[in-house]
């Protein structure tokens, strides 16, 4: 029981990095390096999209992508019963 | 006030903070030396992070360098910021609970070996010890521009103020310091960048300004500046020359070397929890965005600024560009420092600054009557000069002096201690004297800090002609060396022993054959570097800033490879693996 237990919470947490993941590649290594050129086509506030993804927006997205993390992490911890006190 | 003894006072002010802070927080057993005691909360360890992580270079030249480089530039912009989701979804929590001082002493034990621990230690020692000597390279030259004192005068004062709260206060004291350098340093930052923006656009909001219209002509600031330079010979200000893969190779390089830099990793050994580890990673990089979003907006408006002031009309026009005698003030104040140089080569009095390494555009410069670049600026005076350029008040010009050095010293401390903690408790504890008593070691952890001071100030009063090439070097062997091991021996249970070492040892090798093959390290004796260091000759056209991510995949397959072909990891190490897994278990 104990030993399932774990290995569903550690699944668990591999799903959640793994869609994490997703978007820390897509916002920087696919908006701001390999589509770049497609998304400068798009002007929006006076920023190319693409230029303000690779020096701003990626930034922005994995401040929250951390948050985001750690608050589904930690709901996950209870969810298993294996949170800290 | 003049501006001098403004700028004395404000320091000055600092230094005492500084001081009084650590005088509070002394360390008074190893626990508190190496990891504060375990009990600084998130936010504040968050910002400690932030501080230690930003260095002079992010402070002074990061801004200079994307005001030159523009969209080449977004490599440092997310490889110094995505590594931070690598640090909180695959190492920190799981180291926090792994629970023990350093990184060496979780690879030695993990893998359960001696020599991984001492491999990991030399690692260790390399990466901080290239980082540090720019740090202190960076408080030298900050004292000597703002205090007009030598730089060896001024590296002998922040070595001074490193040694006090460093040795004193370790690890405690250390954190709390970085908690008020932060707050030094990113209002001397943002201040300058909120006036700048103000002048330019009216938007007072950095981050929003440099997406904004110029106030006098109504046009796109970035628009404006791409038009700009690209009429001076320059490249194109938000596209990019570098390849795609070259790019893209030297940002994961970058990321990954972040991930595995052990001064970043130990600061998340200092908060009571697991749950702690993870926040404390986003407050971290909350904090460090603060200041890596504004630079990018820094760069365009320096840039602009600087092209603007000089080229006051038409491009080509007899009178197109700024008469010498009729500079601003502060570029004869730039000048004295020789960091701004004008020599007028066509002899008409007048200043031209535009692409002479350009030669479709030569042409067109010598229809203009142009004979040359007639005005070298140094990439630092973005950050350092703005203040002046902006027209802001002295004092915000005494607080860019008092933030360039708390950054410094932030990341200067922070490399110490785990270069101290290395000598002292992975070495001299772990492999040469087990029983040494706590008292003992924890003198032996002061002695090996302030030794690690003076050699480190002794690289930055005369730095080898290398550092600049080895920052890169840092990253590359972070990435190819630490960051792989840790993050297999979290996430494979299968890797043993023999798989680490091996991909440990390769991926180094691989990634410091191929710098040294290109840029030159250590064997000038012998001849290197032996390949010109061009696109054209790159393996893959990956440029040795990028090699790290070839060196981290090797290291990955080596590793597993030799585990299976090795007999697996002896059952209590799996079940430590188990442990360090979930947050809590449940007897």
């Amino acid at each position: 029981m104990k030993k399932e237990n774990h290995s569903a919470y550690w699944k668990a947490n591999l799903r959640l990095v793994s869609i994490c993941m997703f978007f820390w590649f897509l916002c920087s290594y696919g908006f701001g390096i390999l589509f770049v050129e497609a998304l400068n086509s798009i002007q929006i506030g006076g920023f190319k999209l693409g230029f303000w993804f690779a020096q701003q927006g990626s930034i922005y997205i994995f401040v929250i992508l951390i948050f985001f993390y750690a608050w589904r992490i930690n709901k996950i911890d209870q969810k298993y019963n294996v949170h800290e006190d | 006030m003049e501006l001098k003894s403004l700028t004395y006072l404000i320091v000055g002010a600092s230094f005492v903070l500084y001081i009084g802070i650590a005088i509070w927080s002394r360390a008074h057993n190893t626990k508190e030396f190496y990891v504060a005691g375990k009990t600084v909360s998130p936010i504040a360890n968050g910002m400690a992070t932030a501080a230690d992580w930003m260095s002079a270079a992010s402070f002074i030249s990061m801004a200079g360098l994307i005001a030159f480089l523009g969209y080449d530039a977004s490599v440092y912009l997310m490889g110094w910021t995505g590594g931070y989701v690598l640090l909180a979804l695959f190492l920190a929590p799981y180291l926090r609970k792994f629970g023990k001082f350093t990184v060496p002493e979780f690879i030695g034990e993990r893998y359960y070996s001696k020599v991984a621990r001492i491999v990991a230690v030399i690692c260790l020692i390399f990466v901080s010890f290239t980082y540090v000597a720019g740090q202190m390279r960076g408080v030298g030259i900050v004292f000597s521009r703002f205090l007009e004192v030598e730089v060896t005068v001024g590296l002998i004062i922040g070595m001074g103020i490193v040694f006090i709260y460093a040795v004193l206060g370790g690890m405690k004291g250390i954190t709390y310091t970085q908690v008020a350098q932060y707050c030094v340093l990113i209002f001397a930052y943002t201040v300058p960048a909120v006036f700048i923006a103000i002048q330019i656009t009216d938007n007072p909001i950095p981050q929003l300004a440099f997406g904004s219209t110029i106030t006098e002509s109504g046009v796109g600031l970035l628009d404006k500046l791409d038009s700009i330079v690209t009429s001076l010979g320059f490249n194109q200000y938000t596209t990019g020359t570098k390849s795609k893969i070259d790019i893209f190779c030297i940002t994961l390089a970058l990321m990954a070397g972040t991930a595995g830099l052990p001064h970043v990793i130990v600061r998340f050994f200092t908060v009571p929890k697991v749950k702690d580890a993870r926040t404390s990673a986003g407050f971290a990089l909350l904090f460090i965005a603060v200041l890596y979003t504004t630079a990018p907006a820094v760069g365009v408006m320096a840039r602009y600024n600087l092209i603007n002031t000089i080229q006051e009309g038409q491009v080509g026009a007899i009178d197109g560009n700024l008469l010498y005698s009729e500079r601003p003030e502060w570029m004869e104040r730039w000048e004295k420092t020789k960091l701004l140089q004008f020599e007028d080569k066509n002899g008409d009095g007048r200043i031209q600054y535009y692409n002479d390494q350009n030669q479709s555009f030569a042409k067109t410069a010598h229809v203009f009557g142009w004979e040359g670049n007639e005005l070298t600026v140094d990439r630092d005076i973005m950050v350092l000069a703005n203040p002046e350029m902006a027209k802001a008040p002295d004092w915000v010009i005494a607080l860019v002096a008092a933030g360039g050095i708390a950054a410094a010293l932030s990341t200067a401390a922070g490399l110490l201690l785990v270069i101290s903690a290395a000598i002292s408790h992975d070495l001299v504890k772990g492999i040469f004297l087990p029983n040494i008593s706590e008292k003992n070691e924890l003198r032996v952890g002061r002695i090996a800090a302030a030794a690690a001071i003076l050699i480190a100030g002794y690289l930055g009063f005369d730095p080898p002609g290398w550092v600049a090439q080895v920052v890169a070097f840092a990253f590359g062997l972070a990435a190819a060396s630490l960051f792989p091991a840790i993050l297999l021996g979290i996430f494979f249970k299968r890797v043993n022993k023999e798989g680490a070492i091996a991909g440990m040892i390769v991926g180094l090798l691989f990634t410091y054959a191929y710098i040294e093959y290109f840029k030159g390290l250590f064997l000038k004796w012998a001849g290197s570097p032996w390949g010109e260091n061009i696109a054209s000759n790159w393996w893959l056209g990956i440029s040795p800033e990028g090699i790290g991510v070839i060196g981290m995949l090797l290291n990955f397959v080596v590793a597993i490879s030799i585990s299976y072909m090795t007999a697996p990891p002896p059952d209590h190490i799996k079940y430590m693996v188990e442990n360090i897994r979930i947050p809590r278990i449940n007897e």
